[in-house]
């Protein structure tokens, strides 16, 4: 029975209350002056380490936060250790240049410097929606990958993991070390409190750039545009199934 | 750095080697620190500062917010919510650490109690007086005692009050008739103090008494009483606004006090009590810029959805220039209290400022409530939805913790100095 050490991922994302736009050039989202906060599902990720920990406390030697992304980045580093983090890793480079690949890469270098056993993610940032980097990370380090997970059982060195499946709940097990994506049920996180910010303040922080790391992070995929949605066209009533049917066959539809 | 900052701000300088580190504010965001010469401005907010603010604003929204009018209709606040706020670490912002609190700014305590009011002004005055008032009383001139004693539980369990006010003594707070008869090592507490807030629920008292009625206000004297010790809770009073904050008249009837639980000096209440009200007043300005932007961010949504006339009642330009007239009261409103709160941590002089940031404030919630409730029409003026319940919480910030014609007098007294 090992001792666990976690490593958490967290990533800076427009908050998800903000009520986006496209920027003017058409190629992103505008992100100038909005408010940014921790991804929700990292925030789930953070939250879980924190409750196995005290499930397990025993057995949990570490919990670490970890940030790919510009400097603004260590904002939500200091969310995490308050939160319950015992440090924070910050792996400075250009938010625009950052993919789920180059992500997932940074990710294995740090848990070849780090040696955690448990590698728990968001299942997806809600930025991009990508449902990539947990998965890649576990292909790159040859680990055992459960993903959209609701529920989280450790037993000795063994895990117990619930996931939400199209059909329902599927329940695998795993040996550590593992990598799990957190999905929106797996718990309710907790609100960072006064004294623990304070605390939070006097954990390390450390920062690493993609070349310490030597990872090359240079993007594979090229966004084109981003355009927003057409906007909601006005629908019309009818009166019949009839008409119903045969409006369907004016539109296209059937 | 530091030679730089000590002849730019050296009040600060001053107080921070007092107090062990400087004001964390001047390096949370780096271009103040690349920018030689500038001042940060009043947006500008340490990184823990702007940690708590998130965080009470995300439990105000996620737990506050849906027992809001539960709370309101039935004039009582949820002891849940009370607990809540205790595990969020807010209800002992200022205290030491080596008292059970979070050591943290002034500011910060003004930012929690404005994130507060943004969802409920009742809940926002529960925390702000066992921070502004009750808290600090103890820190600044509690004997090590009474520190040790009291402020480990006001700051994780236990609700304090603030026992000044009487039927017969209000804005001339010096006329208060409750005795305290000094006995062997005791004192026996006798009167009535009416208009306490967070009285219903509070388990520590401090109340002002006057040890000798003859000195007049000079026998004013401050002391901690424990709710067991024989205080009783008499009338509720039930009010047009801030129903969930408990409002009562507190009765004591031969209540013994022992002598360690003087608060400071005997015979020195009366100054305690003008100081701290000094200072609680800029809580109460934060309250009431929360309020006002809790009643804008309540009712605006609703205009950009609302159509007559072909279009978004919003965008009719009349509504426009309401809106940014309201919006910019708000935000002078916001500067001001948010200055007063900067100025009393660096040990300046912020009476004046204080008084200016809680007239101005109440002044302007009073509108930004009462023109919410009129940009919403019809469904504004119904209890389903929340505007008039800020329009209703929004009169008491005139009246509490120093009438506005008490600011105002405030204001001109300091004023003549430099003119007469």
């Amino acid at each position: 029975m090992s001792n666990i050490r976690i490593l958490v991922g967290c990533k800076r994302v427009i908050d998800y209350a903000v009520k986006i736009r496209v920027n003017a050039a058409r190629t992103a989202v505008e992100t100038n002056n909005v408010k940014h906060s921790l991804n929700p599902f990292d925030e789930i990720a953070v939250e879980e380490a924190v409750r196995i920990r005290q499930r397990l406390p025993s057995r949990v030697s570490d919990i670490i936060a970890l940030s790919c992304g510009s400097a603004k980045s260590a904002e939500v580093l200091r969310t995490a250790m308050a939160m319950g983090a015992d440090r924070a890793i910050h792996v400075e480079a250009e938010d625009i240049k950052l993919q789920p690949l180059s992500v997932a890469k940074l990710f294995r270098a740090i848990v070849e410097k780090e040696k955690p056993n448990l590698v728990i993610l968001g299942k997806q940032a809600i930025d991009d929606d990508s449902n990539q980097t947990g998965q890649m990370l576990a292909g790159l380090l040859g680990w055992p990958q459960i993903t959209f997970a609701s529920n989280v059982n450790i037993e000795d060195d063994n895990l117990k993991v619930t996931r939400e499946v199209d059909g329902g709940l599927e329940t695998l097990s795993s040996k550590l070390p593992a990598v799990i994506t957190a999905d929106l049920r797996l718990n309710e996180p907790r609100f960072a409190t006064l004294p623990n910010i304070m605390k939070a303040k006097k954990k390390p922080l450390v920062t690493y750039t993609p070349q310490d790391l030597n990872v090359d992070i240079t993007p594979r995929l090229e966004v084109l545009s981003v355009t927003e949605p057409p906007p909601r066209q006005g629908g019309g009533t009818v009166g019949s199934v009839d008409e119903l049917v045969s409006k369907l066959k004016e539109v296209g539809a059937l | 750095m530091t030679l730089f900052l000590r002849s730019r701000f050296p009040n600060i300088i001053r107080q921070g080697i007092v107090n062990g580190s400087l004001p964390r504010r001047f390096f949370s965001h780096s271009s103040v620190a690349r920018s030689a010469g500038a001042f940060p401005s009043l947006h500008s907010l340490s990184e823990e500062e702007r940690m708590l603010r998130d965080s009470v604003a995300s439990f105000a929204k996620q737990k506050i917010l849906p027992k809001v009018q539960e709370m309101d209709e039935k004039e009582k606040l949820d002891p849940e919510i009370l607990k809540g706020l205790f595990e969020q670490g807010i209800m002992g912002i200022e205290t030491e650490v080596e008292y059970g609190g979070a050591e943290s700014s002034f500011l910060s305590a003004i930012l929690a109690v404005e994130e507060l009011a943004k969802v409920d002004p009742s809940i926002s005055v529960i925390c702000d007086v066992q921070n502004t008032l009750v808290n600090t009383l103890f820190r600044k001139y509690g004997s090590e005692f009474l520190k040790e004693k009291y402020l480990p539980q006001l700051a994780s369990e236990k609700v304090g009050c603030f026992c000044l006010s009487e039927a017969g003594a209000g804005s001339d707070a010096f006329a208060l008739i409750t005795r305290a008869d000094k006995k062997d090592g005791h004192y026996l507490l006798n009167g009535s103090k009416m208009w306490i807030t967070n009285s219903f629920e509070a388990e520590i008292f401090l109340v002002f008494a006057n040890i000798d009625l003859s000195a007049g206000y000079k026998g004013i004297t401050c002391f901690v009483v424990e709710k067991d010790w024989g205080v009783s809770i008499a009338k509720k009073e039930t009010k047009l606004g801030i129903r969930a904050s408990s409002t009562c008249t507190v009765n004591f009837d031969n209540v013994k006090v022992p002598e360690e639980n003087v608060l400071g000096v005997v015979g020195k209440g009366y100054k305690y009590a003008i100081e701290i009200l000094n200072e609680g007043r800029i809580g109460i300005a934060a309250q009431m810029i929360g309020l006002a932007q809790g009643a804008l961010d309540n009712a605006l949504p609703y205009t950009y959805q609302r159509k007559a006339f072909g279009q978004p009642i919003a965008e009719f330009q009349g509504m426009q220039h309401q809106f940014a007239q309201v919006a910019t009261e708000i935000e002078a409103a916001r500067l001001l209290t948010y200055n007063a709160a900067r100025l009393k941590e660096e040990g300046k002089s912020f009476v004046k400022e204080a008084a200016m940031a809680k007239l101005f404030s109440s002044q302007v919630a009073e509108k930004a409530a009462s023109k919410a409730v009129e940009w919403m029409g019809g469904v504004g003026f119904t209890r389903e939805f929340p505007v008039e319940k800020y329009y209703r919480d929004a009169k008491i910030g005139a009246i509490y913790e120093g009438t506005s014609n008490i600011q105002l007098s405030t204001i001109a007294k300091i004023m003549s100095v430099d003119y007469k």
